[in-house]
């Protein structure tokens, strides 16, 4: 696949590619960059790391050409580039966003072809050769997808592959080594996902491409980049190797200070709480028979890899996906095949979703419409105390910190960290008896992630019982009192106490994996 | 429909600014901003009568041409904001001119030909509106056909039945007293027919703005999967909005054979594409951004108010249109201006 990869270019130019010098940008008056400077090499994998606000989003859209800078210059394959970069393919960038820029309903190959043909001059599209094409491509980087399925029909891994791959052919097409810029492709991936992914971007940096790796997840940039750089507050607050930094230096650069850690409470937990929810054969299309329980105060975690089902937990257990079972509350039994998310709520659950935008709030509304959507059943059905209302969205966003301070805000706006603070102001607000949490610190910075641990801390005092589904081990390590392991689908371990480390989940959630399936990660390693 | 526009990419999250109070000032902006922008329309209302007031003050200026502004378009007016309803949970309801022009024409065979009193009459023709939403109700919420395919359907259905029905004639000798209630009895000087329209305003702004069942409704049109997860039942909300529709369309049919004082099988029709033109022109007023009832009514006339202008100044029939249709396009292009501004700033 590397030679695949290499194609065209087998000696890999050296020295810098990409340089940026001197980069000024404001909004009404606020600097938002002030003066960055960042230079990649050929072949050089970097990392951009940064709290949201810190500039990091702006200075990508300064390479697309999104935002003309107010000062600074760009040089990329030695030649300076006019600004703004509206030509950035010319340039030799190219761009994988979080939401990778797939058009669900069409099929592999149209959106494989779509930035081709929308740079195309020709008015004929030649679909036979295209096709071949297409599955070449995708195959050299060891993508063996049908080129007629439907995006929608694909793994979350495979469609960050495709839209990387795609990225990667059109860098390969023009004329120069080129930039990919990867802008947190892995927030939506399964581990084994991320692997395969850093396995092709390593590939194709081989070849001599830069690729700018930009990321909250500091583990990950360790693993895949060579240099890192750090923005705070619009400037350039560290770039050194990635080897040369330890994760408490990396911390202290992204947030300026030190953090006050969050001090989770001692772990040992009393089995004398009292059982808020059990569940007995909990299966969905994905689950098989899992029993669990979850006690007053206690935060149970869920984990596995993709397709193991842990995702499931909380939607089946909050009625929002097909599930049979039996669950009890309070010592009332219910069948989880009659559930619905009407029910739950009466039954004092409540789910933060990990799809912010599509789940969890309706993004063009303000922060105060969304925070107090679960506050309407306790006005009376024809008349709404709105002056109460807007108090309890004030009380809300100032109690959990979500910035800016104005309820008015339109949600969609708000940084990612921010969007999942007041999703927690949401459902906490509702002193849920159960708070079902999908991934809760997804595409969240640092500070934010401490907010919202303190807030789970403050529920959890209050007696709620929280069930975490994650795929971030570290995460889980930090907050739970016991972690729950689920592969095909059941139980396969339980983690507390002292056995409860982030090493240890990754570890067995990797042993506990399918002998085939960990063939296939064997695969993907020897890949890398 | 895709009515939502997702903003969770816009550039605004950039200047996060780090303390709360360095935000005051272009708060302030941004509120003077925001109140152009709400009452724009109203302005542009005031406007049109200004300038048509200064150019033949003696005939626009009379307490008569307002009456006849105010009084003639009740019928739309009704029929907007019962498509306001749907529009406002997500969905398309192509059948509100239909169902006025079958409800029209059902009232009149029921009373002329038949023989039945008024007031039976009405409310049997108001059931079969009611039943005509419920129908387009099942077809979207409990079939899942696409709101523009399903009330496409049910639409040239009505209109198949009222050519039946009808024999494609004019159904005249309507009831005097529906003629007197729906035009001729005036109060303050503007025929009743207004005031059902003023008072359907008030109803619904209240049910939007005060009431949860309005917030979960503005709630399931931008995100019935939000809605969902937070125990909105999101297909009933749809499935009553329809059903609203419905009978709002049939009210303003029985309105409509008022005000006409006879029912004919085609000019009702014409009233659908302005009752949308009204529903997305209202949606850059009062509440920029959402369908609302008082940017609705504020809508409807401002375009009548333009087009009795352009008639009394002997403007050829064809300019209402152009009017029409100007009006809207540029209203909602203006509304889109700020967003566009701040997208290409980045802030």
């Amino acid at each position: 696949m590397t030679e695949a990869a290499q194609g065209s270019r087998t000696t890999a130019p050296a020295g810098t590619n990409v340089s940026l010098s001197g980069i000024t940008k404001s909004f009404n008056g606020v600097q938002v960059l002030k003066g960055v400077d960042l230079a990649i090499e050929y072949g050089e994998i970097h990392g951009l790391l940064g709290q949201n606000g810190s500039g990091k989003s702006t200075l990508i859209k300064v390479l697309s050409g999104t935002y003309d800078p107010d000062a600074g210059q760009v040089v990329a394959g030695g030649q300076r580039q006019t600004l703004p970069l509206v030509q950035f393919a010319d340039a030799g960038f190219s761009f994988v966003h979080q939401d990778l820029g797939l058009i669900d309903d069409l099929s592999v190959l149209d959106n494989y072809l779509l930035t081709h043909t929308a740079r195309s001059r020709s008015w004929r599209l030649r679909w036979g050769r295209d096709r071949v094409a297409a599955r070449q491509a995708l195959s050299s980087h060891g993508l063996e997808l049908d080129v007629d399925a439907k995006v929608s029909t694909l793994e979350a891994t495979d469609r960050a592959l495709l839209a990387i791959v795609r990225a990667v052919e059109n860098v390969r097409h023009s004329s120069v080594p080129g930039l990919l810029v990867l802008d947190e492709p892995t927030v939506f991936l399964p581990r084994e996902g991320v692997e395969r992914l850093f396995a092709l971007a390593r590939s194709v940096a081989a070849a001599g491409t830069s690729i700018l790796f930009v990321s909250h997840d500091i583990d990950e940039v360790r693993e895949l980049t060579s240099r890192v750089t750090v923005l705070r507050d619009g400037q350039v607050a560290g770039s050194a190797e990635t080897a040369s930094l330890s994760d408490e230096d990396l911390i202290t650069m992204i947030v300026g200070q030190r953090l006050a850690r969050h001090q989770g409470e001692i772990r040992a937990h009393d089995d004398a709480g009292r059982v808020a929810l059990s569940v007995q054969g909990l299966s969905t299309s994905l689950l098989d028979d899992v029993d669990l329980q979850v006690r007053e105060g206690e935060v149970l975690g869920v984990t596995g890899l993709a397709g193991s089902g842990f995702e499931h937990v909380p939607y089946a257990l909050f009625g929002a996906l097909g599930a049979r079972g039996t669950m009890t509350i309070d010592d009332a039994p219910c069948e989880l095949e009659s559930h619905s998310p009407r029910h739950a709520l009466g039954q004092g659950l409540a789910l933060v979703p990990g799809d912010r935008k599509r789940e969890g709030a309706a993004v063009d509304l303000t922060v105060g419409d969304n925070v107090t959507l679960q506050a309407l059943s306790s006005h009376r059905p024809w008349r709404l105390r709105r002056r109460a209302l807007s108090a309890l969205a004030d009380d809300l966003v100032a109690q959990y910190d979500v910035r800016p301070r104005d309820a008015q805000a339109v949600y969609g706006s708000l940084s990612g960290g921010n969007q999942q603070k007041a999703l927690m102001a949401k459902w906490l607000d509702t002193e849920p008896s159960v708070l079902l949490l999908h991934e809760p610190t997804q595409g969240v910075d640092v500070g934010a992630r401490e907010q919202i641990f303190a807030a789970l801390d403050g529920a959890r005092s209050g007696r709620t019982a929280v069930v975490c589904a994650s795929s971030d081990c570290e995460q889980l390590a930090r907050i739970c009192d016991r972690v729950l392991v689920i592969s095909r689908g059941r139980v396969q371990a339980s983690l507390a106490g002292d056995t409860l480390s982030k090493d240890q989940l990754v570890e067995t959630v990797y042993s506990t994996w399918t002998p085939s399936t960990t063939s296939d990660t064997e695969t993907t390693k020897d890949r890398a | 429909m895709t009515t939502s526009i997702d903003t969770s990419k816009d550039p605004q999250q950039v200047p996060e600014a780090p303390d709360a109070p360095g935000a005051e000032p272009p708060r302030r902006s941004r509120r003077t901003r925001g109140l152009l922008q709400r009452y724009a329309l109203v302005i542009a209302w005031a406007l049109v009568v200004v300038a048509f007031g200064s150019l033949k003050p003696d005939i626009y200026l009379s307490a008569a041409n307002f009456q006849t502004i105010f009084g003639s378009q009740a019928v739309l007016l009704l029929l907007s904001l019962g498509l306001l309803l749907p529009l406002i949970t997500g969905n398309f309801d192509l059948s509100i001119a239909a169902n006025l022009t079958f409800s029209s024409i059902l009232l009149a065979i029921l009373q002329v030909q038949h023989g039945v009193a008024l007031v039976p009459a009405i409310l049997v023709v108001l059931v079969v509106g009611l039943v005509i939403g419920v129908i387009n109700g099942f077809l979207v919420v409990g079939l899942g056909i696409d709101s523009f395919i399903a009330t496409l359907g049910t639409s040239t259905v009505l209109q198949g039945l009222v050519l039946a029905v009808s024999d494609s004639q004019t159904i005249s000798g309507i009831s005097s007293n529906l003629i007197n209630f729906a035009a001729n009895y005036r109060f303050i000087g503007i025929s009743l027919g207004f005031w059902y329209g003023v008072v359907l305003t008030l109803l619904l702004a209240y049910l939007l703005g005060f009431t949860a069942l309005g917030r979960r409704m503005l709630f399931v049109g931008r995100n019935p999967e939000v809605s969902r997860l937070s125990g909105v039942e999101v297909g009933r909300i749809q499935w009553g909005a329809f059903v609203g529709s419905g009978l709002i369309a049939s009210l303003a049919g029985v309105v409509y054979t008022g005000s006409q004082g006879a029912a004919d099988p085609t000019s009702g029709l014409g009233f659908l594409l302005p009752a949308f033109a009204a529903c997305f022109l209202g949606s850059t007023a009062i509440q920029p951004g959402r369908f609302n009832p008082v940017g609705t009514f504020v809508a409807v006339f401002f375009l009548v108010s333009g087009i009795t202008g352009l008639q009394i100044l002997g403007a050829e029939s064809y300019v209402q249109q152009l009017f029409y249709g100007g009006a809207l396009v540029l209203a909602v292009a203006l509304a889109k201006l700020p967003e566009r501004r701040r997208r290409k700033r980045g802030a």
